[in-house]
């Protein structure tokens, strides 16, 4: 097996505003990102030779992006991986293009779910359950499942551990406020989130990310070939790419701790080797985890490296992930507040590593961006499918 | 001499009390959950009964209640897979008389006497409906009771027996009709219950040459605290000392159930050499007299009756109760859940009936639900089926979940660890919120998941174990 490290190159991206896009069809967001990436790659619709697109819900087959891109008679491939959709669609283009298959490919990814006449995430259950017997329950629940024990296996009290969930989201809405595509773009305190009402106890109003709509796009070519398609070579390289797929072990094996996810740190071990990466805490300038809920963010912090088993809430309390922090998590929002429109979540994390990277993040533009992380998390505690990208600055 | 080797009860957790349908009257009565029925209380009742027996053992189940979901499917095959009876067993339902456990118990007998059965369990179960604003809707109960019969072991051997039909329209439902329907309390009382049960005790007790006072205990069906107490007087017992309780004020008529919860009752404080006289009613009549054996002794660690009565919980209010008995609807907020796959249900039937798991031949891993492949050892098609449903489990996390709408919010959803080995993600219920936690001692409990397309879904739950 060889590593995917510096073999291929993001030569333009396209997002769109994430929201509530009720005058927006899902053709119209993936059209807006995708001429945005043509733009910010200087090249044309025909040249695109094969092309990936991600959703969870918004449509079939490969025509989801064909018919309003009108692209022209290639390879389409539609890809499902729940909330990693956007990861898995992104590397399975890199691969194409590592292989030599293809010079030039587009992916995106793409969810319209407010066009469902709820609130909220249509309640699916994760599996095929034919009998109908396993609960039903909502996406917040099932995250509670972590917080609850999360607090229980590291001796934090109710209000020790709402404090520190609430820190998260406090900084995520506040990161917002400076990423203009971004869903909901405004500061909230500590005490409205701690005592916001319940969703799925323990988690409260702020602590879940929202519903929203929203496309984003990427064109990869063989990082030899990147040199020809941008001025001043400001493309971003891919230095290391993981996924690890669970097999619901911790739903049937009673030792399974409800307070980390092995896909991520086996995702993440995948991604840092291929990337060299020893020390990811030093290493890594910037990342996007899948902040669904604050609780995955905590753990996650863990998941990764960035802080020590159980002890994440010492960094919260440092700020160590604040923007201004040793290591800024979720720079533009995260899923909580830029928001996740689940198949185009991946590749806006994508988005804000590549912008950031070329100094291009406006307002929230990190002094040091070289080395960041993208961490993407499909399923529920006790099986995940996670993807876990390391970009990275042309040396 | 075939007679009763076991029994047991069971009385939901929940209490409505009468004032608050009607302000000032006393008492309360028993009320399943929302997410009980007829076939759910009936195989609690049925475990109540078992405790200790292996199951493997019972040659019958025989389902006795008027108030039976389903109008043609048999409740009996579903009280059986959820008690993980063996397949080649009887399984029968008998309906539509308030005196049918009594009937079920007769044949049971001669089953055991012909020799084509060694133990039958019959279960008796109602949840009758009263209509609202009505005397039925105060006097009506919601229990089961469950007995099992044999030849050996015997806690109270049937020295005799005798019955009678008895064709008069007193009390009744059509096949449509939600709510029970009555002649006139004069009518009914003089003419049925009263002349009846009068009639059937004075020819068993001429038969056996027995006299009121040969009696520790007569236990009659009891539709009314007085018209009981005056049948007991009028037979010639004393009512203070004789007269076994119905619980009539504290649970309620409980119909089909009535008769056997006071038998278990009875059986609760009986000595050995006690002599019980059992009457029932409806339809006409059957009277047992049923002679306590020493076995009885052993008969103390059972739940039955005492330990249900004091486990209670009062429904908050009237419109709850209505709500639960599908009387009020409300609107849901989101769509009702997906119909069960029949040829799902079927193939899954011992996960989700018998709850059963698999147990790994190779390295002993419990998995719930079965897997063909071990997560642990990764061997393939080498397991032995393991039921988890009587195993003892602890709660390892759990979430509040607030879905607008639904019967119950919120609604507590934890993940269990059995004691045994392996977990499952399950609902909880007959819970108090502030007692939950992490660490909860949990046992399995068999409920209705929810009813759509025709459908009852059962499953399991979680409850609190005290």
């Amino acid at each position: 097996m060889e590593s995917i490290k510096d073999k291929v190159a993001i030569i333009g991206m396209g997002c769109t505003k994430f929201g509530e896009l009720w005058g927006q069809s899902a053709e119209d967001l993936l059209v807006d990102a995708a001429y945005e990436a043509y733009e910010d790659a200087g090249i044309e619709p025909k040249d695109i030779q094969a092309a990936w697109v991600g959703t969870t819900g918004t449509g079939f087959t490969g025509q989801l992006l064909a018919y309003p891109l009108k692209l022209n008679y290639i390879p389409v491939t539609r890809v499902e991986n729940a909330c990693a959709t956007g990861t898995d669609a992104f590397r399975n283009a890199c691969y194409a293009v590592a292989a030599r298959a293809y010079d030039l490919v587009l992916v995106a990814g793409v969810d319209k779910f407010k066009d469902t006449g709820f609130g909220g995430l249509p309640i699916q259950k994760p599996f095929v359950d034919p009998g109908n017997v396993v609960p039903e329950v909502m996406f917040p629940t099932q995250f509670a499942l972590f917080a609850t024990r999360y607090f229980y296996r590291y001796g934090l009290s109710y209000e020790e551990g709402k404090k520190t969930l609430a820190k998260i989201a406090v900084k995520n809405h506040h990161n917002g406020t400076l990423s203009p595509k971004a869903h909901f773009q405004r500061e909230i305190t500590l005490e409205e989130a701690i005592n916001a009402p319940m969703i799925s106890w323990p988690l409260g109003l702020f602590d879940c990310c929202g519903v929203s709509d929203g496309a984003a796009a990427a064109i990869i070519v063989r990082s030899d070939l990147a040199r020809n398609f941008r001025k001043n070579n400001d493309y971003v390289l891919v230095k290391g790419l993981g996924l690890v797929c669970g097999r619901r072990d911790g739903e049937i094996d009673a030792d399974y701790d409800f307070v980390h996810a092995e896909e991520t740190v086996l995702a993440a071990r995948t991604a840092y080797a291929e990337a060299g990466i020893k020390n990811p805490r030093a290493e890594i300038d910037l990342a996007s985890v899948h902040d669904c809920f604050s609780i995955t963010e905590l753990i996650t912090y863990e998941d990764l490296g960035f802080s020590p088993r159980g002890r994440a809430k010492e960094d919260v309390e440092a700020g160590t992930f604040t923007l201004d922090g040793e290591l800024p998590v979720n720079t533009d929002g995260g899923l909580k507040c830029f928001g996740h429109p689940v198949g185009a979540t991946g590749l806006r994390m994508v988005y804000e590593t590549y912008k950031q990277i070329q100094g291009k993040a406006g307002a929230r533009q990190l002094n040091k961006a070289n080395i960041g992380l993208t961490h993407n998390l499909g399923g529920v505690p006790g099986s995940f499918t996670c993807g876990v990208c390391i970009l990275g600055r042309r040396e | 001499m075939a007679g009763i080797v076991s029994c047991g009860a069971y009385i939901p957790l929940w209490r409505l009390s009468r004032g608050s349908v009607t302000k000032g009257l006393p008492g309360e009565k028993a009320v399943a959950g929302f997410d009980e029925d007829s076939i759910t209380m009936a195989l609690a009742a049925a475990i109540d009964c078992l405790n200790g027996i292996d199951r493997r053992s019972i040659d019958g189940l025989f389902f006795a209640s008027t108030t039976s979901p389903y109008k043609e499917k048999q409740g009996s095959t579903i009280v059986a897979a959820a008690a993980d009876f063996r397949r080649d067993i009887l399984t029968a339902d008998f309906a539509n008389s308030l005196r049918v456990a009594t009937v079920a118990m007769k044949l049971a007998l001669n089953a055991v006497d012909a020799g084509s059965a060694k133990l039958v369990m019959i279960t008796a179960v109602d949840c009758r409906l009263g209509a609202p604003g009505s005397d039925f809707e105060q006097s009506f109960g919601d229990g089961a009771a469950a007995i099992l019969v044999g030849g050996s072991n015997v806690i109270a051997e049937v020295e005799a027996n005798y019955s009678v039909s008895d064709e008069i329209m007193d009390i009744w439902r059509t096949d449509t009709d939600a709510f029970v329907r009555s002649a006139e309390d004069r009518f009914i009382y003089t003419q049925g219950y009263h002349k009846v049960v009068r009639e059937v005790v004075s020819e068993l007790t001429r038969r056996c040459n027995l006299a009121p006072k040969d009696f520790a205990k007569v236990v009659l069906y009891g539709p009314d605290a007085r018209w009981q107490l005056e049948l007991a007087r009028s037979l010639g017992f004393d009512p203070k000392t004789q007269l076994q309780n119905s619980f009539l004020a504290s649970v309620g008529n409980t119909g089909a159930a009535c008769l056997m919860m006071g038998l278990v009752g009875a059986l609760e404080e009986a000595k050995a050499g006690d002599r019980i006289l059992l009457a029932n009613y409806g339809d006409g009549s059957d009277a047992f007299v049923l002679r306590v054996t020493d076995e009885v002794n052993n008969l103390r660690n059972r739940g039955g009756i005492k330990k249900h009565i004091q486990r209670k919980r009062m429904i908050p209010d009237y419109d709850t109760y209505l709500q639960w008995k599908g009387l009020l609807r409300k609107e849901m907020g989101r769509s009702s859940p997906q119909p069960p796959s029949a040829s799902g249900l079927w193939r899954e039937r011992d996960k989700n009936l018998r709850l059963h798991g698999a147990k790994c031949r190779e390295c002993g891993a419990v998995q719930y639900p079965p897997q063909r492949v071990c997560y642990k050892c990764q061997t393939k098609d080498h397991f032995d089926a393991i039921r988890l449903a009587d195993k003892k489990g602890e709660v390892f996390t759990y979430s509040l979940e607030n879905r607008g709408g639904a019967l119950e919010t919120p609604s507590v959803v934890a993940v269990v660890n059995f004691e045994v080995g392996g977990r499952m993600l399950c609902l909880m219920t007959d819970h108090d919120l502030s007692e939950v936690r992490v660490g909860l001692p949990v046992e399995m409990t068999f409920r209705r998941l929810f009813s759509t397309a025709g459908i009852h879904n059962y499953f399991w739950k979680c409850r609190p174990r005290r």
